[in-house]
């Protein structure tokens, strides 16, 4: 049993009654309960039994790397696009292409083709920020409306941002800027932004929970999260910034060597179909689903209102070009006087 | 006594250890099985399936031939069971054949994995290799362990340690744990620090990495930020200092002063220990945050703005010295309430005032309680991750910097550790330092002779600050404390202020139906995997660490100094790195042991041991080696001195360890978040799973029904301890107050 389940299960046939239905493992990072409706979803659909430990995005990365020469996981659902491409890089992902793929959105499939068919866009979210409407108030501001508002002297002390080195969120950020302004302009703007941050927070989300709790006026985040906490009940008012902003890719890759290959291509044919997506629906996802014939909660910012720029995932999402705009952030933006 | 033992020509023990090693070799699966206990292997094949099969078994079907040379390594210790122990070829023949067999299970386990040979020069060596082998299970664990005591005895048999049989084999089984769990998987992780991108070695790199401004920059003396070598050290002194003067002081009003309600006292200070991470954070926000009710009642009464004044510093602080002051008061009250209150009472026969008695007798052999005080607070200020996570501002510490070097954009193991590396460093420098200051005085005071005395109360000087400090922090800790319910107990935190019981229900609803009871609250899973892991996980711990204070502290050997240090190293380093390093180190064979509960376990004995130890150490160092002597004269062997004289001397630093381990093993989550699988979900990955999710009722609900759960667990354990009896009068009445 055992030398079948570790061995290379390419060629690993299910065999025997026991194992017809057979199982998979599947690493979420998303949240919580969008992983386990996917996984419990999966299990009615297939009767295949699925193991799901959840984690974020960075913790999943780690994991499948140090996991490298003895995977134990087999798909990977869910996070953001750029620890995908990362692994992709690295071969610690497998390539497949779907027979779904005519049913998905272009962006979800230039995600696939950037990465050498290792992985694939399963959702997309939008940047932009969001803000505690009782704190603005009481600071007597005006609601900000364009990415230029946030670098106004009178938001000292009340925008809050990741730290691009420690979160994907952040370094979406940056990229958006060097691509929506151009590198010196981005950079720039990075500069005067710089001035009115009160706090680089090390994940990705927390400068909308602080907002939330009433402990930053603004946080730039992915618009998704800022509207989640709307829904949770905080006095919390999204934006979409007036230039234009970048997006993420959420996205889903089969890891190399999987233990149970025919299950994890299995789940991730189901995962891309609209009937799974939809599942986003009964949690709070607010995410765009990459199926076109899946359905986008309403309360979900409307990416065609939005004005998403051309965001060249497969140069930003490389390690070389990461690596060299997070130095330059370092060296000429993190140490600035505030 | 020894005499007549080393006479003896049955040695039970090496009869035991011979029977144990083929036992795991001919009987036992020798490779790993998954649900070993359910036992379904004894239907399902063996002995004869290949995946089942005692290792006995394979060879004898022409399978896995390199474990042949382990046969006669097993045969070898039967030919000297006739003889003496003093013969040395008793000796010769048991060190060889434990060491030889040792040996070679290891290379083999190294060198042979899942895909045959694990390096490119053992395939040139010896050709290529057509067979692989998987983890190893309970069969080779028992024939390792065997070899391993074999050893040990023939080291015994050599006459190191007077012949000691306990004593050689608890060191030895100390060392091959340690290696095992501490020194290899960080080595493993380490040696990420040399590790070019190309994958090359680099020693320049490092040195580059190592001096990085980002690490050493002292620009927080001219206006901008320090390094965060500097911010963490500097945070480390200042917890490290605060927590053992706050430990002290309530361990004075416990022991030397007629407060009255000393067992409700006891429970506020240690229950910072039992809250899940993120909770104190939250509750601080709460307070002191910009939006906090501390924070903008103050701004109001003085008329200005709120500010963010919490986040950075100030906040770390408060929630570290919250955490960490009970750790300094466990090892502080054991160490205050063994100083004998004969010489107290002698230096005031002496006519020294209380004030002279207390500056020039208790505080002074009170010193290796406040060095290990000190140094425990050090370090877990060093390696704590939650609270600088939520309060820290932009006051970078090295323990979250090394967490998001792993997990954050950069995917930089080697500056995960490097700066492991430099955190070690402080680690090892605040440990000598704190040998140094001890120096090589004695501190014993029990010495089993008549020592019916009273500690004496306080000075009055030191008494009223001690007092106001007590309370102060009573208090604040009982207001956190309660935010924290309350907290659990509201729509939603800051919000909305409507109490309800919704959060209760959604994590622990239980439903009764026919056939029983039903768990169907989402928490129930992660709940009860975290009873079962504490609990096997709290015994085992405090059981290693008592031993090893025991060897530290009674024992004489070459290399003790690095092998104490070597206990301390799995504590001092950041969970997150263990975490990864136990990933890297155990993923693969030969112990392959992740996603089990195993390792899970594993991983909080040895990150917890050390407190088992230090605790040890401090209440060990007090007792008199006269005490051990008698016994031994009287006829007991170690073991027995061990058990019946040191171990009931030693309830407090028992209660110490066992509380600690089972409490950090339920709230511990930096090591955690990489060692959970779908199978065994811990609650605190669960709740930081809620946070992220912003259901921070649930979160907070869970996390209080876990305190209540622990406070209960702790009063069970004071019960199955109980309390030692130094043979001391016990109220002050009596005694000369």
């Amino acid at each position: 049993m055992r030398s079948i389940a570790l061995g290379v299960s390419l060629f690993a046939v299910s065999v025997g009654a026991a194992n017809a239905a057979g199982k998979l493992n599947l690493y979420c990072a998303a949240q919580e309960e969008w992983c386990q409706v996917m996984a419990r979803g999966f299990e009615d659909a297939t009767g295949i039994d699925v193991d799901m430990t959840r984690k974020s995005s960075g913790e999943t990365f780690a994991q499948v790397k140090a996991e490298e020469s003895n995977p134990k996981g087999d798909v990977w659902w869910g996070g953001t696009g750029d620890p995908h491409l990362q692994a992709a890089e690295e071969g610690l992902t497998e390539p497949y292409v779907s027979p779904m793929r005519d049913q998905l959105h272009p962006w979800a499939i230039s995600q696939a083709t950037s990465a050498g068919d290792r992985t694939i866009g399963i959702y997309s979210g939008a940047l932009g920020f969001g803000y505690n409407s009782d704190l603005l108030a009481a600071n007597g501001l005006t609601a900000p409306a364009c990415w230029e508002d946030l670098t106004k002297p009178e938001f000292k002390g009340h925008v809050q941002m990741a730290n691009p080195n420690s979160s994907g969120t952040a370094y979406t950020t940056l990229a958006t800027m060097v691509q929506l302004f151009g590198e010196d302009g981005g950079f720039d703007y990075m500069k005067r932004l710089h001035a009115n941050i009160n706090q680089y927070t090390k994940s990705g989300s927390a400068p909308i929970k602080a907002a939330g709790q009433g402990e930053t006026t603004i946080g730039i985040v992915f618009m998704h999260d800022a509207v989640a906490q709307t829904v949770a009940g905080f006095p919390v008012v999204t934006v979409a910034p007036c230039e234009g902003t970048g997006y993420e890719i959420g996205s889903m890759s089969i890891i190399a060597g999987a233990r149970n290959m025919d299950e994890a291509k299995q789940f991730y044919d189901w995962a891309l179909s609209a009937e799974a997506q939809n599942l986003a629906l009964e949690v709070n996802a607010f995410q765009v689903p990459s199926n076109m014939g899946a359905q986008t909660s309403d309360k979900a910012p409307d990416l065609s209102s939005i004005k998403l720029i051309d965001y060249d995932f497969k140069k930003y999402g490389s390690s070389d070009e990461r690596k060299r705009l997070l130095a330059k952030w370092d060296s000429d933006v993190s140490t600035l006087p505030q | 006594m020894r005499a007549i033992t080393s006479e003896k020509t049955t040695h039970p023990v090496l009869i035991f250890w011979i029977v144990a090693g083929w036992v795991g070799f001919v009987l036992l699966p020798w490779y790993g099985v998954e649900e070993f206990w359910f036992l379904e292997w004894l239907t399902d094949g063996w002995p004869t399936d290949s995946d089942y099969a005692p290792g006995a078994f394979l060879l004898g079907q022409g399978e896995k031939p390199w474990l042949w040379p382990l046969v006669p390594a097993l045969l070898a210790p039967l030919l000297v069971l006739q003889r003496r122990k003093t013969d040395p070829v008793f000796a010769y023949v048991l060190l060889a054949a434990g060491g030889f067999g040792f040996a070679w299970l290891v290379a083999q386990g190294l060198g042979i994995g899942i895909r045959g040979w694990t390096a490119d020069w053992l395939a040139a060596l010896f050709g290529p290799l057509e067979d692989r082998q998987y983890g190893m299970g309970y069969g080779a664990l028992i024939v390792a362990s065997a070899f391993l005591f074999l050893f040990t005895q023939g080291i015994a048999a050599r006459g190191a340690i007077n012949g000691d049989v306990f004593v050689t084999g608890a060191i030895g089984g100390v060392i091959a744990v340690v290696t095992i769990f501490v020194f290899f998987p960080i080595a493993k992780m380490l040696a990420a620090a040399f590790i070019t991108e190309e994958g090359g070695y680099s020693i320049p790199l490092f040195f580059a990495k190592f001096f990085d401004n980002r690490i050493w920059g002292l620009g927080c003396l001219s206006g901008t930020r320090c390094g965060v070598a500097w911010n963490s050290l500097f945070l480390a002194v200042l917890v490290g200092v605060l927590t053992t003067l706050l430990g002290l002081v309530f361990a004075l009003v416990l022991t030397r002063s007629g407060f009255r309600f000393k067992r409700e006292l006891r429970a506020i200070t240690v229950l910072p220990i039992i809250t899940p991470p993120f909770v104190i954070g939250l509750a601080i926000i709460l307070l002191f945050g910009l939006s906090g009710a501390v924070t903008t009642w103050v701004a109001d009464l003085i008329g200005i703005r709120p500010t963010r004044w919490v986040y950075g510093l100030p906040g770390i602080l408060i929630a570290q010295l919250l955490a960490f002051t009970p750790i300094a008061f466990l090892v502080l009250i054991g160490v205050v309430e063994g100083v004998s209150p004969s010489m107290e009472e002698a230096a005031q026969t002496l006519r020294a005032t209380r004030w002279q008695t207390f500056r020039t007798v208790s505080l002074p052999l009170m010193r290796p309680g406040l060095a290990n005080a000190f140094l425990l607070g050090f370090i877990e200020s060093m390696a704590d991750f939650g609270n600088p996570l939520v309060l820290g501002g932009n006051y970078d510490v090295l323990s979250t910097e090394i967490f998001f070097a792993i997990v954050g954009a950069q995917y930089d193991q080697g500056r995960a550790a490097i700066l492991s590396m430099v955190l070690l460093g402080f680690t090892l420098a605040a440990f000598y330092l704190q040998r140094f200051w001890l120096g090589k005085k004695s501190y014993t005071t029990v010495t089993g002779k008549g020592d019916a005395g009273v500690h004496p109360q306080m000075p009055r000087g030191l008494a009223i600050p001690v007092y106001v400090i007590a309370a102060l922090w009573g208090t604040f800790t009982l207001i956190i404390y309660g935010m924290i319910l309350y907290g659990s107990m509201v729509q939603l935190w800051g919000v909305d202020n409507t109490l309800t019981f919704k959060h209760y229900i959604t994590a622990f609803a239980v439903r009764f139906e026919e056939g029983g009871i039903r768990w169907v609250g989402s928490a129930w899973d992660s709940f009860w995997t975290t009873m079962m892991i504490s609990t096997v996980a709290a015994p085992l711990t405090a059981a290693v660490g008592l031993i090893t204070a025991y060897l530290l502290t009674r024992q004489d050997f070459a290399g003790k100094r690095s092998f104490e240090f070597g206990t301390m190293l799995s504590f001092a380093i950041p969970g997150t790195v263990i975490g990864v390093s136990y990933i890297l180190a155990f993923n693969v064979p030969p112990i392959e042991i992740t996603g089990t509960g195993l390792i899970l376990v594993i991983s909080f004995i040895f990150r917890n041991m050390p407190v088992g130890v230090r605790a040890g150490i401090a209440s060990m160092s007090q007792l008199d080696r006269s005490l051990d002597e008698s016994s031994l004269t009287l006829g007991a062997n170690s073991w027995q001195t061990f058990r019946r004289v040191i171990l009931p001397l030693l309830r407090p630093a028992i209660l110490a360890a066992l509380v600690y381990s089972f409490v950090r093993a339920m709230t511990a989550i930096s090591a955690v978040i990489f060692l959970v699988s779908a199978r065994y979900d811990m609650a605190t990955s669960y709740i930081i799973g809620r946070v992220e999710n912003n259901d921070y009722g649930l979160a907070i609900a869970y996390s209080t029904t876990l305190i209540f759960v622990m406070l209960a667990a702790v009063g069970l354990l004071q019960l199955l301890v109980g309390r030692t009896q130094i043979g001391r009068r016990l109220a002050h009445e009596q005694g000369g107050s």
